[in-house]
């Protein structure tokens, strides 16, 4: 009686969740095949890749200067209360350099393009399935994909790398202004550190991440909005789903590549 | 000679049967008006004729050929054949009318040079000026960003065109406009096409007619029978009577026996005025 009343239906949401979570994964799978399939075999359309490098990149560089000049600053001015108690202070500028190319840079980058572009991207092509938009794409014969999904998927691969070593730029810049012109640190210090411990590899690591994470959110913001139903609400609904899972990517795929890119 | 046969089409979303075995045949170069109340699955069947929708069970015939079992690639070939009027006509936002209009053309490599004669010669024939061929859809009315919708599906040269709602939203007046401008490309183009509609004014410009309630084909005719017929569906429906074998919930019945009818029905048949449902 008890088994029935209570493992039963617990049993029951559990196996529903899981059951849930897998028909997401493969649909969300078998999107991305076909996005990558009709990125292989059409020509993608070049005016429209550049116009969502435009509205993905361009159109993000004041918010990535703003966090990565921030986040530098502020990530100089904790580590410098922290090396100060050790005697360590001239170390600060490979700490920062070091934290913001390998994973601020990027990471944040991935946040906040996920927030203002990803979103965007889910909301516009919310409105256009609930609008019939995209049915009437495929009535005249045009690929939805090439036409929607590709350019963006692009986009977001092309466009975050830059976006992220503009950000790596203004952090370590940040760095730099708060621990030379507020703390009172030397310059040779900071550089100099930065100059000894920092390689290209990783540098290139955080532009490797970004890259992955500008495939990540574009690839979720796409199917949020393309698969979104239910009218007005539906698009709101799908636009937060959207930020949300596409952050939360983000961080899972961010903690999975420093653990392979660091055997590296 | 049928162009479109429907055989035991069902379509189900969830647990919720949408259609229930349609058997019907559109006949080739004709309008056939598909009536029914809201939520019967009427644009639900025109997508599964296009193809936008898969059919649970059932075949779908377009000349002959199952599109039910169409590959993608062989759906785009299927899509040639078809034009489709959407409700809202479906006009890309960011595209101005010119773009819209031409957008199948623009996208098989034309220029817009080479197409611009052509989108003039369908804007023409939906009685829309050049002038507005630089707006955007959102600076039209909605007749005109039907014409438009209806230009767009022109500018493929289709063989049967399908019209979702057509004149849903639009004034009398406006309707009256899109239902002529149907009609006279039906003569002119010799479309195959088939109306989805609430608007029992199609009556007069449709051959057939098709009423689609509980998930099935209830009535198939003329158009010019649908007054005299007997049958107890057309003949509840065209009549707006809250008796009858066409189940509605009380608080839309409570609705329906106040309403007051098309003034264009009174017009056509004042002796129904006192009928009762058989």
């Amino acid at each position: 009686m008890v088994l029935k009343e209570l493992v039963y239906p617990i049993a029951f949401s559990f196996g529903q969740a899981v059951l849930s979570l897998c028909d997401a994964v493969g649909r969300f799978s078998l999107f991305v095949a076909q996005a990558a399939r009709t990125c292989c075999c059409r020509r993608p359309h070049l005016n429209k890749l550049l116009a969502q490098m435009n509205a993905i990149g361009v159109n993000s560089f004041s918010v990535i200067f703003l966090t990565g000049l921030f986040s530098g600053m502020v990530f100089a001015l904790q580590t410098y209360i922290g090396f100060q108690r050790v005697g360590g202070t001239q170390y600060i500028g490979s700490v920062v350099a070091l934290a913001i190319t390998r994973e601020l840079g990027p990471v944040l980058t991935g946040l906040m393009v996920a927030g203002r572009a990803g979103s965007a991207i889910t909301a516009e092509l919310g409105f256009m399935r609930i609008t019939e938009q995209i049915d009437a794409l495929t009535t005249l014969c045009i690929n939805p994909f090439q036409y929607l999904v590709v350019p963006r998927m692009l986009a977001g691969v092309l466009v975050l790398p830059c976006l992220a070593l503009f950000s790596m730029a203004f952090g370590v810049f940040g760095g730099y202004f708060m621990c030379v012109n507020l703390l009172g640190l030397s310059p040779e210090d900071y550089v100099g550190s930065i100059r000894s411990f920092v390689e290209l590899r990783d540098v290139m690591s955080g532009i490797f991440k970004a890259g992955v994470f500008g495939f990540v959110l574009t690839a979720v913001a796409s199917y949020k909005g393309y698969y979104a139903q239910g009218g007005a609400r539906g698009v709101g609904i799908a636009t937060t789903e959207s930020v949300v899972l596409s952050s939360v990517t983000i961080l899972i795929v961010d903690c999975i590549l420093t653990k392979l890119l660091g055997r590296l | 000679m049928d162009t479109i046969e429907l055989v035991n089409l069902k379509k189900r979303f969830g647990s919720r049967w949408i259609s229930k075995g349609i058997n019907l045949s559109i006949p080739a170069e004709q309008m056939t008006a598909i009536v029914g109340g809201s939520g019967e699955g009427k644009s639900v069947l025109l997508k599964m004729i296009i193809g936008l929708l898969k059919p649970t069970s059932g075949r779908v015939l377009v000349e002959g050929t199952d599109i039910a079992t169409l590959a993608d690639h062989e759906l785009d070939n299927h899509y040639k054949k078809f034009g489709y009027v959407f409700q809202a006509a479906a006009l890309l936002d960011s595209l101005t009318v010119f773009e819209n209009i031409g957008l199948p053309l623009l996208e098989q490599g034309m220029s817009r040079r080479q197409v611009a004669p052509m989108l003039k010669e369908k804007l023409a024939l939906v009685n829309l000026k050049e002038e507005c061929l630089k707006k955007y859809p959102s600076e039209l009315s909605g007749g005109m960003r039907k014409r438009v919708g209806l230009a767009r599906t022109l500018v493929t040269n289709p063989q049967i065109i399908l019209y979702d709602e057509p004149t849903t939203g639009l004034d009398p007046i406006t309707t009256r406009v899109i239902h002529n401008l149907m009609h006279s490309m039906q003569q002119q183009l010799k479309l195959t096409s088939i109306v989805v509609s609430h608007d029992v004014e199609i009556f007069n410009y449709a051959d057939n007619v098709a009423l689609l309630q509980d998930g099935q084909i209830r009535f198939f005719g003329s158009a010019q029978s649908v007054w005299q017929s007997n049958n107890p569906y057309i003949y509840q429906f065209i009549r707006g009577l809250a008796e009858g074998p066409i189940a509605i919930d009380p608080g839309t019945a409570e609705q329906a026996e106040t309403r007051v009818l098309p003034s264009k029905f009174w017009r056509r048949k004042p002796s129904c005025r006192s009928t009762k449902t058989p």
